[in-house]
């Protein structure tokens, strides 16, 4: 029992280590890869619960999670960055020590928030619950600091990964874990197909920057 | 057994798979008309088939509100939009195939929003606000302008955002319910969820409803976070402002009202309605002076919404039956007076083929019947005798005043300076010299001209059975 839960908080500790390690990040190839690592050891913890909890249909979420997060989107992206020839830096807007002292601080809030409050819930799942709300205001941070359209992107779909992990450790959730996957792989096909090419087609940029020289109301 | 709440989810959505089959622009137009027209039929039907509690599904009188204004609107917008998208490819700015993936597309939205209004389950309710969030973002994008993909980009980014909260939210109210209600389902069913309100723990309510308030609160529109809400509106085809500021801020603002319920049933969780008078307010009277530096007059309207959605969220806040009452009228009217407005506009934009207010001059002069049309609609959205939106805003002054007689003046302070804004600005396009092109207008007016006399029949004369109806419903909430 309590070996399930070690292995189960190590994996969760584990993604929220990659979480930093997407902010750090200077190239726009290393996001990717942070980001499959993230999403690989994401599809280990649901596994892992599906396993450990005999809970079988989390076996679907933690094999879309793999398969669709950990290589298709990463690769389809690695590709995307190729083929527009864009920035291979990660442009910023916080610089990295200061974005990983506001993570460390988010994170600490987020343990003082949901260890203090959910004391009723049972342990294992409040800390799992600690953890992925950490991951997801990481995810959040990381779509603040970061200017380019993919790194905000990756920002989102690590976001997911944090809410996944929420709903995998509240138990017998039922349904809502197999759809928010379906839904992340939806978004992140939708952003595909509609904007990084869209924006590269009209602005020869994914520069967000750009973007907010197009608002209605500054001509 | 087919049940009418079925249809109202089913339909719509079938119909996206016939029109997304339909290749001809007009007959696609047409069927939208249909098949809106079924859904409003199926929603009229619901009123008059009782209510229901099912695993997944739930109507009651509450809800009804919320579906038939949304299928009532559904089809007006259909039947705007088949009239008025044809010149937006006479134009050049769209292309069949892109209307053929609009008009699916609208139906698909119509679904998910009725899908979110009828779900007895808090993950189903999320799925359909999402949905129809996302929806929304593709068609915010849909003329491929830079300024529009800016637009739904920021939506995208902004609603997404929120939605997660949302989500987060959402798991909390689960961990919240599971002590009480076991693993399962039942934990995430909204009608067992609200029975067992009292045995749950406080602390984690607490927490739930602030993630549920910033997310679905995005959704809403509510200042700081209603960024997203101008542009959308401003750089979309006219019927998706329409369906947007009529339809989709009412069904998150829905979600909030439910999960306000919800707190509402432990005493020893926080109380929601300081929080929602507080954001209310603040967004009422931030849109409202907002409202004199708009340049674009989509996004005028569009903070019209933000100011009108404040509104409506300090009425719910205040609570007690009559605030609700209130509230829930002044939601109905604004959902009808706004989307009506938001026709006009479009007859407007096709008239002059611009949005800038600037060069929107003498329209009494060149389109006499529009201008008397368009501004007999500002007239009733600033809150002027004997419309509808009239009724709903003294009712909801008079009943703070009655309670709390010095918060009344912040929301009739709000009030004031937003009407002084919209009839300077409605001068500004009726009267003066006429610049710029004169084109006819081929969009019919018959939705703009029901809307406005359904809002000014409300004004006129509420039928008791209406009024009962309501009253209903804000007991419902509390």
């Amino acid at each position: 029992m309590n070996q399930a839960y070690d292995v189960s908080h190590l994996l969760a500790g584990a993604m929220l280590v990659t979480s930093f390690a997407l902010l750090y990040q200077q190239r726009i190839g290393a996001v990717l890869n942070a980001f499959a690592v993230q999403s690989v050891t994401l599809a280990l913890a649901v596994a892992w619960a599906a396993w450990s909890d005999n809970r079988p249909d989390l076996f679907i979420t933690a094999f879309i999670a793999l398969v669709l997060k950990g290589i298709v989107i990463p690769v389809a992206l690695h590709r995307t960055v190729a083929r527009l020839g864009i920035h291979r830096e990660v442009e910023k807007v916080v610089g990295v020590g200061a974005a990983l002292l506001v993570g460390l601080a988010l994170t600490g809030l987020a343990q003082a928030l949901v260890v203090k409050v959910a004391s009723a819930t049972s342990g294992h799942a409040r800390e799992e619950l600690a953890l992925a709300l950490s991951i997801v205001l990481m995810g959040f941070l990381m779509m603040i600091v970061r200017r380019n359209a993919v790194t905000q992107v990756v920002g989102f779909m690590s976001m997911e990964n944090g809410l996944i992990l929420a709903a995998t450790g509240a138990r017998g959730m039922p349904l809502v874990v197999e759809v928010s996957v379906a839904f992340s792989v939806l978004i992140a096909l939708f952003v595909f197909a509609v904007f990084v090419f869209r924006i590269r087609e009209r602005f020869d940029t994914v520069d967000i920057e750009a973007l907010d020289r197009m608002r209605g109301d500054r001509r | 057994m087919i049940h009418a709440y079925q249809l109202v989810v089913v339909l719509p959505y079938a119909a996206a798979l016939v029109l997304a089959a339909i290749p001809g622009y007009r007959l696609g137009a047409i069927a939208n008309v249909v098949a809106s027209l079924a859904t409003l039929a199926a929603g009229i039907w619901l009123v008059t088939g009782g209510y229901l509690t099912g695993d997944y599904a739930i109507v009651d009188e509450f809800n009804i509100v919320f579906i038939v204004i949304n299928t009532l609107v559904g089809f007006t917008t259909a039947l705007f939009s088949a009239s008025y998208i044809g010149h937006e490819i006479e134009t050049g700015r769209l292309q069949p195939p892109f209307l053929r993936f609009y008009h699916a597309m609208f139906q698909a939205m119509m679904g998910s929003m009725n899908l979110a209004l009828v779900a007895n389950n808090i993950g189903l309710m999320w799925v359909g606000l999402e949905l129809a969030t996302l929806i929304t973002v593709v068609m915010v994008g849909l003329y491929r302008t830079p300024q529009s993909i800016e637009a739904a980009w920021k939506y995208f980014i902004l609603a997404s955002v929120g939605i997660s909260l949302a989500f987060f939210g959402t798991i909390l109210i689960y961990l919240a319910g599971q002590p009480a209600l076991g693993e399962g389902v039942p934990a995430m069913t909204w009608s067992l969820l609200q029975a067992a309100a009292s045995r749950m723990d406080p602390q984690v309510l607490d927490l739930a409803f602030i993630f549920l308030l910033i997310g679905y609160g995005t959704k809403v529109g509510l200042a700081p976070l209603h960024a997203w809400l101008p542009d959308a509106h401003a750089e979309g085809p006219t019927p998706i402002s329409a369906v947007l500021s009529g339809l989709l801020l009412n069904v998150a603002l829905y979600a909030l009202l439910r999960f306000k319920m919800l707190i509402a049933g432990q005493p020893a969780a926080l109380d929601p309605g300081p929080i929602m008078v507080v954001m209310g307010l603040v967004s009422l009277i931030f849109a409202a002076f907002m409202l004199y530096q708009r340049r674009d007059i989509k996004r005028l309207f569009a903070y019209s919404s933000i100011e009108h959605m404040g509104l409506i969220v300090f009425a719910f806040g205040m609570g007690g039956p009559l605030a609700n009452f209130a509230g829930l009228l002044h939601m109905a009217m604004h959902s009808l007076t706004k989307s009506g407005i938001f026709f006009a506009v479009g007859h407007i934009a096709q008239a002059k083929g611009t949005q800038r207010i600037a060069e929107i001059k003498g329209l009494s002069v060149t389109h006499p019947r529009l201008a008397v049309a368009f501004a007999l609609a500002v007239l009733a959205i600033c809150g002027m005798p004997p419309f509808g939106v009239f009724t709903s805003e003294f009712l909801i002054l008079t009943t703070t005043f009655a309670r709390e007689p010095w918060l009344a003046l912040l929301p009739a302070f709000g009030l004031l300076v937003g009407f002084g804004a919209l009839l300077m600005r409605l001068q500004d396009t009726i009267f003066g010299e006429p610049v710029g092109p004169a084109h006819r207008v081929d969009a019919s007016s018959v939705p703009m001209v029901l809307h406005l006399m359904l809002v000014f029949a409300a004004g006129i004369f509420l039928p008791p059975a209406l009024v009962a109806w309501f009253q209903r419903a804000a007991e419902l909430l509390g």
